[in-house]
Formats: structure tokens, C-alpha cells, sequence
């Protein structure tokens, strides 16, 4: 991957309610090993938010898990100042948003983030349009510019066609549609996401979550996702902080913290959860060692795979499209008989998968052989390959906190 | 000795002290209430009196038909055509005209001064905890304790009689609004506020439309209250079917009581229909 630019970084951030919050943090020593409700009786107060630092990178999906009460809504709220941090600062684009006055703090929400809640937040007196159409219109757009941006939104989501709607004639899925479209219509770097769909229907859920992971991966976006679910997690999160009573208790891939929780709480999340059905291949999947152009002569590849020690290569086209793969053998029986480009070789018959398939998926593609997993991008863009050594190691890994794991 | 001592008592200086109060204000303030006088009457209760009654009858009936019919239903036209018919046969088609005009002035400055001290009310806990008493108070205090100062101050006539109506009728309005604008959930400001709105945006966006319905409902009460001050209106000389109740009583000529009465009855279910109707297509 390349070099990863951090888009958002929370230092230190503290909120607590109630009536003297700073003089309470001032003093939190006192009080360590406390529990919430001894706290609440002691104090008067409630640590919603701990000493949470993470930095979410351009363009990540980072999902911050949790149960409900752990500070997740707290948290997503500090990083545009709907809640006022008790301490600690935000930065986005390494600019403090502490520092901003009221002017420049709406100027950042205007521009650069935007929230989809999980009460979906649409005013029940506008239309579909003019709730989508909202952000712009604060900002004082106009006229064909601003319409052109309103359709490229509802169209995004999905609801061509019901832009006259009134959002009571919405379903609840319909319903955060909008809330979504409303959020991408501003065309804002960074989506702050607070539980968008865990009021929906199981089956609702499972289709916006899908339709989610097309549009970002097409729009671009730095994500922060809340949610309690652990699949939902693990389907859309590039990482996963995990939240327990304010504190954030493990950050890492999906994979990572499905195959190595750090502590009994995540072990608890993560124990009914079958590895092979939640590790997907865009979590495990690594560059291809070799990646060769159709069109080389093949005897320079030869020579390039016995330099490397190879015993595969990756054909692809100019436009990195995937064409086949190649074995060293495959190679040198060919070059004997006479042939001298690579594609003239290129063995088309594959097990391939896409990025979101499971590894479950991956371990029963047709493959006798025991080649290499192909992870394929749209237009089959190579994207990755996955071994079925990876895949059986990662199967198996994570026992060491969960000893009777009892998944097949 | 079971008396209260009268050397005790002091309400003679306070009366005296009110008065002295009213007195210098009536004097002090007097260009500005003259100008203020003028205002009402030739901002309002002329043009609307002039032209209400400017309009034939048959074309009077006709709009509250429409109005009726388009807000409320077919029924109720037919009734409130009923209605202003009984009206002008019984003679009292201009007066009523004139009532309405002093009904509306009223109510519209209600409707300007109520609202944003609705608003404000509903933003400043203060100025709302300030506020209650002053309502509960120019409600329950009798209208004549104020009409004495407003006397005194425009003489007899038409702008005395609707500041004391407003002065009666406003208490819904601001209460109304500022009930309004502190139930829009909370969770839809914030939404509101995640997109970087102003105050004023969030109130002109958010706040306003979603309170629209009890806003509206502030202004059917008001309405309705403003529509009970008309006898006592007439009895500082503001000419309407008022006065023809007032003379009925005067006189004791129970029938001209009982017709101005069914007037005020009729003109009061028309416009508390057609305000009811106007609140319900809002919402
Ligand atoms: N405005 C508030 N005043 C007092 N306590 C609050 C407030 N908001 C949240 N809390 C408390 O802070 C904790 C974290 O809440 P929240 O961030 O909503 O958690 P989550 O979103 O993970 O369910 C909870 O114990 C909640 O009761
Ligand atoms: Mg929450």
C-alpha cells in the first residue's frame, strides 16, 4: 500500500458529563478501578469518552465497535464538535479544531465532514429533493449547479425517481438513503456515520451495507463508521478500534482482531464468529511477487522468475486487466516448443475471487491444482492473490485467547 | 378590635403612586402615543374597515363561501353562506364588517409582536421564566384595569379598544410559538447544525416549519380571543356589532342583544373553521 496520509488524529480526548467536568478530570486519579456506577454515585458524573487516541488514514473505512454505552456516539460527536471534548484535541488535516472559532468550525462542516445519523435527521416537512439538497443550501448554492449535484446524489443511492416524495412515504431503508445522499450531495472528504443502519431491518441492513461499500469504494472517502455489530464491522471496516465503557481496547484489521482479540471483552465479540465466513480476501490477500505485461518476450520472464525465485507469474494486460497465470514449468516447456511471448502461454483457467468474498469462499474454489488465489477488481483489475497456506493459517490462528473455540 | 387596623392599610398610596405612574406616562410619552394612534388607525383599522365594508355583501359571502369551502369542506360553505346571510337580514352586515376589521388589526399585531417574542422566549430560559407571570397575568387581570390607561391615553375610540384586545389576546400567541420551537426534536437540530447552519438558519429552516402547526394554533386561540373582546370594545367606542349588544343591554331591548349576540356567535365559527382548516392543510 502506499504511504498513508492521516486524515483525522484524536489525542488524548476526554469527555465526561455533568456539572464540573474539569475539575472531576483533574482528579481522575482518585477514582481509578471505579466502576461506571460507582463513579455516577461518587461523582455525579459520567465518563462517556477515556483517553482515547486513533488516527484514521485518507480514505479508510475505520469502524469504531462497541456496546451500547461505550462512548461511541460521544466519540464520533468530538470529531466536529457536536460535543465539546472535555480534553484532548482532534485534527483534521492537521488543522486543531479546537482552535476554530464558530465561523471556521461551520465552514468545516459546510465543506469537509458530514454525518449520517442513526435516527436518520430528515425534516419531515421537505421533499426528498429538498432534504438531500439541504447541506448545499446552507452553504447558499443555487440553480443548475447545485440541482446537477442533488441528482448526482439521489442517483448514488439509488432514489431516482422519488424526488418528490414526501420522507413519511419512505420506508426506513428509503429513509437513510436519503440521509446518506444528503451527506454525499456536499461532497465532503470525511463521513462521520453513527450507527447509520441499525435501525433497519436485518435484510434492509445487509443491502445498504453492500450498496455502502460500492459507493465509497467508487467516492473516495475518509469514513468513520460506528456500530455495534461485529459483522457489519468486519464487512466494511479496512480497521476496527473496539470501544469498552469509554476506552478503546484494541485497534486493528478485521482480521486481526477476529484472529487475535486482545482481551476477554473482544473475545467475547469475536468467539461465535465462524473465521472463514468474517475474514474476507481484501483482508489477507498480498501483492502478487510478479506481475508480468502480456506482451514481454518470454524468455526475459523466464530468466526474471528464476532471478526471484518464482514459481508463478501474473499476466496482465496494459490496463493492469488480469489475463492468466503462468508457472515456471508452464514457461520453459513452452519456450522449448518454440513460443516467444507470454501470452501465448497464459493459462486462463484460475481460481479467482473478489475482494469482499470470504475466505471460506476462497478455500472451496475449484482448484486442484493449488494455485493461488486471485483477488479481481472490477473489469478483473488484479488486485491481489491469496495462498491457501494464508487461508489455513488464518483459519486457524487466534486460538491462543479462546481455547474452546468450537467453529469447524 | 376584631378589625384589621385601618391606620395600617396604605392601598390609598399605592393607588395614588399607580396613577402617578399612568399620569406621567400619558404626559411624557403623549407624541409618541399620538404617532402610535395614528399608526394603528391609518395603518390598519381604516384601510381594513374602508375596504370590508367598501365590498358588496353578495361578494362578501361570496369569498367566506370559497375560503370555506377550499380550507374546510363543501358542508361548511353552505353553512357560513348561512350564516352571513342572517347576518344582512338582520341588518348588522356593516357593523360586522367593522368588527372584523378591529378582529384582524388585533390579531395581525398579535401575530407581529407574538411570534418573535415567542421565539425569543423559546431561545432565553430567562426571559422565559420573566415572561410566565406577565402572560398568566394579562390574562387573568380583568380587561377594564387596563382599559382605564388606554383611555387616558388614545381617548375614546378604535385604538384603545384594539390594544386592549391585543393586550388580551396575545398571551396564546407567544405561549404557542415558543411551545413550538422548543418541541422540534432535538435530534433534527443537531442534524441541522452538522451541516454548519447558522442560528438563523436552523430557526428560518428547521425551527419555524416544524413548529408551523402550533403556531397556527396560537393564532386560531388568538383569534378567537380577540373576537370576545368586541362588546367591551364598544363600550369605549369602537363602532360594531358590539355596540348593538352594548345598546340592547343599555336599553334592555332583549332582541337587538340576542341578534348582535348571534352575529358575534356566526362570525366567530367562521373564522375559527377557516384558521382551523388553514392550520390543518399545514401539517
Ligand atoms: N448528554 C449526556 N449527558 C449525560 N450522559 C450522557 C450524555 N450523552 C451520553 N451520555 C452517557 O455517556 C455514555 C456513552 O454514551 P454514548 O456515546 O451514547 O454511547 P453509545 O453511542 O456507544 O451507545 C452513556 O453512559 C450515556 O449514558
Ligand atoms: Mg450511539
Amino acid at each position: 500500500m502506499l504511504e498513508k496520509n492521516i486524515k483525522i488524529s484524536c489525542q488524548n480526548i476526554w469527555k465526561i458529563f455533568g456539572p464540573t467536568p474539569e475539575s472531576i478530570l483533574d482528579n481522575i486519579q482518585d477514582y481509578e478501578g471505579a466502576t461506571k456506577q460507582d463513579f455516577l454515585e461518587q461523582t455525579g458524573h459520567v465518563i462517556a469518552v477515556k483517553n482515547v487516541s486513533f488516527d484514521v488514514y485518507e480514505n479508510e473505512i475505520f469502524v469504531v465497535m462497541g456496546l451500547s454505552g461505550s462512548g461511541k456516539s460521544t466519540l464520533v460527536r468530538c470529531i466536529n464538535r457536536l460535543i465539546e471534548p472535555t480534553r484532548g484535541s482532534v485534527l483534521i488535516d492537521n488543522d486543531d479544531i479546537a482552535q476554530m472559532d464558530k465561523d471556521a468550525l461551520r465552514e468545516l462542516r459546510r465543506h469537509k465532514l458530514s454525518v449520517v445519523f442513526q435516527y436518520f435527521g430528515l425534516l419531515p416537512h421537505r421533499s426528498v429533493k429538498d432534504n438531500v439538497g439541504f447541506g448545499l443550501e446552507i452553504r447558499g448554492e443555487k440553480g443548475r449547479e447545485k440541482d446537477e449535484k442533488i441528482n448526482a446524489a439521489i442517483e448514488q443511492v439509488g432514489l431516482k425517481g422519488w424526488e418528490k416524495n414526501q420522507i413519511d412515504e419512505l420506508s426506513g431503508g428509503m429513509q437513510q438513503r436519503v440521509g446518506l445522499a444528503r451527506a454525499l450531495a456536499i461532497g465532503s472528504e470525511i463521513l462521520l456515520m453513527d450507527e447509520p443502519f441499525s435501525a433497519l431491518d436485518p435484510l434492509i441492513r445487509r443491502q445498504m451495507q453492500d450498496e455502502f461499500v460500492n459507493i465509497s469504494s467508487e467516492v473516495k472517502k475518509t469514513v468513520v463508521f460506528i456500530t455495534h455489530d461485529l459483522l457489519e464491522a468486519i464487512t466494511l471496516g479496512d480497521r476496527i478500534a473496539i470501544m469498552r465503557d469509554g476506552e478503546i481496547v484494541q485497534i486493528g484489521t478485521p482480521q486481526e482482531i477476529v484472529s487475535y482479540p486482545a482481551d476477554e471483552y473482544v473475545s467475547d465479540f469475536v468467539k461465535d464468529v465462524p473465521k472463514g465466513r468474517v475474514i474476507l480476501a481484501k483482508h489477507i490477500m498480498s501483492q502478487p511477487d510478479l506481475i508480468i505485461n502480456r506482451e514481454k518476450n518470454l524468455n526475459e520472464t523466464i530468466e526474471e522468475m528464476k532471478a526471484n525465485e518464482n514459481k508463478i507469474t501474473f499476466v496482465v494486460d496494459d490496463r493492469q486487466r488480469m489475463m492468466g497465470l503462468m508457472t515456471i514449468e508452464q514457461a520453459e516447456e513452452s519456450l522449448a516448443e518454440g513460443k516467444t511471448k507470454v501470452h501465448e502461454v497464459i493459462n486462463e483457467e484460475y481460481p479467482s475471487a473478489s475482494r469482499n468474498d470470504t475466505i471460506e469462499d476462497c478455500l472451496y474454489l475449484d482448484n486442484t491444482e493449488n494455485l493461488p488465489v486471485v483477488v479481481l477488481g472490477r473489469n478483473k483489475r488484479l488486485l491481489g492473490m491469496i495462498t491457501r497456506q494464508t487461508i489455513i493459517n488464518s483459519m486457524q490462528s487466534g486460538n491462543i485467547t479462546n481455547e474452546d473455540n468450537t467453529e469447524q | 378590635m376584631f378589625d384589621f387596623p385601618e391606620s395600617w392599610i396604605f392601598a390609598w398610596d399605592i393607588m395614588k403612586f399607580i396613577d402617578g405612574i399612568v399620569d406621567w406616562v400619558v404626559i411624557t410619552f403623549e407624541p409618541f402615543f399620538h404617532a402610535f394612534n395614528i399608526f394603528i388607525l391609518r395603518g390598519f383599522l381604516v384601510p381594513f374597515s374602508d375596504f370590508l365594508t367598501w365590498i358588496p355583501w353578495w361578494a362578501t359571502i361570496l369569498l367566506i363561501g370559497l375560503a370555506s369551502w377550499r380550507v374546510v369542506n363543501r358542508r361548511f360553505a353552505l353553512l357560513s353562506v348561512g350564516f352571513m346571510l342572517i347576518i344582512n337580514l338582520t341588518g348588522l352586515h356593516e357593523l360586522s364588517m367593522m368588527t372584523l376589521a378591529i378582529t384582524l388589526t388585533s390579531t395581525i399585531l398579535c401575530v407581529i409582536m407574538g411570534i418573535p417574542l415567542g421565539i425569543f422566549a423559546a431561545r432565553s430560559n430567562w426571559f422565559n421564566t420573566l415572561l410566565k407571570p406577565i402572560l398568566d397575568g394579562m390574562q387573568t387581570m380583568p380587561s377594564f384595569v387596563y382599559l382605564i390607561p388606554a383611555l387616558m391615553i388614545f381617548g375614546l375610540g378604535k385604538t384603545p379598544a384594539v390594544m386592549a384586545t391585543v393586550i388580551y389576546a396575545i398571551p396564546p400567541m407567544i405561549r404557542l410559538t415558543n411551545l413550538g420551537i422548543r418541541q422540534v426534536d432535538p435530534q433534527l437540530m443537531e442534524a441541522s447544525l452538522s451541516f454548519g447552519t447558522t442560528p438563523w438558519q436552523t430557526l428560518r429552516k428547521v425551527q419555524i416549519p416544524l413548529a408551523m402547526p402550533t403556531i397556527l394554533a396560537g393564532i386560531n386561540q388568538t383569534i378567537m380571543m380577540a373576537l370576545s373582546m368586541v362588546v367591551l370594545a364598544s363600550m369605549i367606542g369602537a363602532k360594531g356589532v358590539g355596540t348593538e349588544v352594548l345598546a340592547g343591554i343599555n336599553r334592555l331591548e332583549v332582541g337587538r342583544g340576542f341578534l348582535g349576540g348571534i352575529a358575534i356567535v356566526f362570525l366567530a365559527i367562521i373564522l375559527d373553521r377557516i384558521s382551523q382548516g388553514i392550520a390543518k392543510k399545514n401539517q
